[in-house]
C-alpha cells in the first residue's frame, strides 16, 4: 500500500464514523473556503518543522494562537486564563509533534489539544477556587491563639512548599532544585541534569507558574 | 489574530530547541506490529499443542471457533482503535470499531452454553479448571497490556481511560483467541463466567491503572 494510500484510508473511515456519532472536536473557526488555504499552509509548515525547519515552527506556533485562544474561549475558559491555556497547549504541541500526520488537517489537531489543555485548566480552577474556600472556611473557625502559631504557620508553610514541589512533575523539580534551590548557573545546571538550557528555563517557568498557582491567595 | 507577541518568547524558546522527529507510523500499522507479538506467541503454543485436537473440536462444536474469530476480531479492532485514539483529533467514535467482534465473541460463546451435546475431548469444567481458564486469560493479558501501554506512551492518548479500556479489550480477546488453541474444556456456564471475569477484571484494571500511565504529561 503506498503513503498516499495508507494516509486516505483512516481519513475516510474517520469521516465515516464522524457521521455516526456527530464527533466531539469542532475546529471550524474560519469560515470553510477561507481556512482552507490557510490549513493547508499550516499543515505545510508543521511537516517541515517535523524535518527540523525551525522558520516552519515559529510561522506553524504563531499562527496556532488564535486557533487556541478560539478553542479555549468556546470550552469556557475566562478571558484571563487563556494565554495560560495557549502556552499550555504550545508546550503540549512541542512535546508530541511526532503525532501529526501531514495527511491530515493540522486544525482539527490542534484543536484537540487546545481542547484538552483547556479542560485541564478548566479542571484546575476548579481545584483551586475549592481549596481557597476551605482555607477560608478553616481560618475563619480556627483563628490564631497566640504568637507561637507564627512560627507554626510558618513551618507548615515551608513544609507545604516543599510537598508542593516534589509534587512538580520531574523535569519541573529537577529545574526548580537546581536552579532555584541549590542556586547553580543555567550551563552548570545543564551539565548535571543532561538537559538542554531552553529546557530548564522552560521548566522552571512552568514550575515557578504551577507554584504561584498552587499558593496563589495563600501568602 | 489577537495578542499573538505575548508568546513570542515561548515560540522562540521551543524553536530554538527544535529537532527533527520521527513520523508516528499511522495506528493501523501500529496495531499490526502489535498483533505481530500476539501472532508469534499464537505460533508457540500452536506448536506446543499442536493443530488437530484444535480442528477436531471445533468440527465438533463450530461456536467454540466462531468465539475464538469473535474474540480475535475484538482484539485487532480494539487495538487499531486504542492506537487511533492516541493521535490527537481523531474521532471518539474509534471506540466502536471493537463492537461486531465483541458482539460474536459474546454471541458465539452464550450459544455454547445452550448447546446440549459437548464437544469432542473437551469436558464441561469444574469450577477449579476454569479458574485456570481465568489465569491463563489475565496471565497473558498482562504483559500483552503492558506492550500496548509502552507502544501507546510514545503517541499523547488525549482520552487515556478510553484508550486504556481498549487496551484491556484487545490485550483480553487476545488472550482468549489464544485459549481456543488450547482449550479442554467446553463453553459450559461456568467456563463463560470465569471468561467474563477474567475479561472484565483485565479492562478494569486497564482503565484504572493504564489510564493514569497514558494521562498527558
Amino acid at each position: 500500500m503506498s503513503p498516499a494510500l495508507t494516509a486516505d484510508g483512516p481519513m475516510v473511515l474517520d469521516s465515516g464514523l464522524s457521521l455516526w456519532t456527530g464527533g466531539d472536536v469542532d475546529v471550524s473557526v474560519e469560515p470553510a473556503n477561507a481556512s482552507d488555504a490557510t490549513e493547508r499552509r499550516r499543515a505545510a509548515w508543521m511537516a517541515a518543522a517535523q524535518a527540523g525547519d525551525k522558520r516552519a515552527y515559529e510561522r506553524v506556533l504563531a499562527d496556532s494562537v488564535a486557533l487556541i485562544r478560539a478553542v479555549a474561549h468556546r470550552q469556557g475558559v475566562a478571558h484571563d486564563q487563556l494565554d495560560d491555556v495557549v502556552q499550555e497547549t504550545l508546550l503540549t504541541v512541542h512535546r508530541v509533534r511526532h503525532t501529526y500526520d501531514p495527511s491530515r488537517s493540522y486544525d482539527a489537531w490542534l484543536a484537540a489539544i487546545a481542547a484538552r489543555r483547556a479542560i485541564d485548566g478548566l479542571r484546575k480552577g476548579g481545584r483551586r477556587e475549592r481549596r481557597e474556600l476551605s482555607d477560608e472556611r478553616a481560618m475563619a473557625s480556627h483563628p490564631a491563639a497566640d504568637d507561637t502559631t507564627g512560627q507554626a504557620e510558618r513551618a507548615q508553610q515551608a513544609e507545604r512548599l516543599r510537598a508542593a514541589i516534589a509534587a512538580l512533575p520531574p523535569g519541573q523539580r529537577e529545574a526548580v532544585e537546581q536552579l532555584g534551590l541549590k542556586e547553580r548557573s543555567l550551563a552548570e545546571a545543564a551539565e548535571r541534569t543532561g538537559r538542554s538550557t531552553t529546557a530548564l528555563k522552560v521548566n522552571l517557568h512552568r514550575a515557578l507558574k504551577a507554584l504561584r498557582g498552587r499558593f496563589h491567595g495563600d501568602d | 489574530m489577537s495578542e499573538p507577541r505575548r508568546h513570542d518568547a515561548l515560540i522562540d524558546a521551543l524553536s530554538t530547541e527544535l529537532a527533527p522527529v520521527r513520523r508516528l507510523p499511522p495506528p493501523w500499522r501500529r496495531a499490526a506490529g502489535w498483533l505481530l507479538a500476539v501472532a508469534l506467541i499464537a505460533a508457540a503454543l500452536l506448536a506446543h499443542y499442536g493443530v488437530a485436537d484444535m480442528q477436531h473440536r471445533w468440527r465438533g462444536a463450530p461456536d467454540l471457533a466462531w468465539a475464538g474469530i469473535g474474540a480475535l476480531l475484538t482484539a485487532v479492532g480494539a487495538a487499531w482503535a486504542a492506537f487511533s485514539l492516541g493521535v490527537p483529533g481523531r474521532r471518539r467514535a474509534w471506540a466502536w470499531l471493537p463492537l461486531p467482534g465483541a458482539l460474536l465473541w459474546i454471541g458465539a460463546s452464550g450459544l455454547g452454553c445452550l448447546r446440549e451435546w459437548i464437544a469432542p475431548q473437551t469436558h464441561v469444567a469444574s469450577m477449579h479448571e476454569s479458574s485456570d481458564c481465568l489465569l491463563f486469560i489475565v496471565g497473558f493479558s498482562v504483559p500483552l497490556s503492558a506492550l500496548l501501554i509502552v507502544l501507546l506512551r510514545r503517541a499523547c492518548p488525549l482520552r487515556p481511560v478510553l484508550t486504556a479500556a481498549m487496551i484491556g479489550l484487545a490485550s483480553a480477546g487476545a488472550s482468549a483467541a489464544l485459549l481456543e488453541i488450547c482449550h479442554a474444556f467446553d463453553a459450559a456456564a461456568t467456563d463463560l463466567l470465569m471468561h467474563a471475569v477474567a475479561v472484565g477484571l483485565v479492562v478494569a484494571a486497564n482503565a484504572a491503572m493504564g489510564g493514569r500511565l497514558l494521562a498527558p504529561r
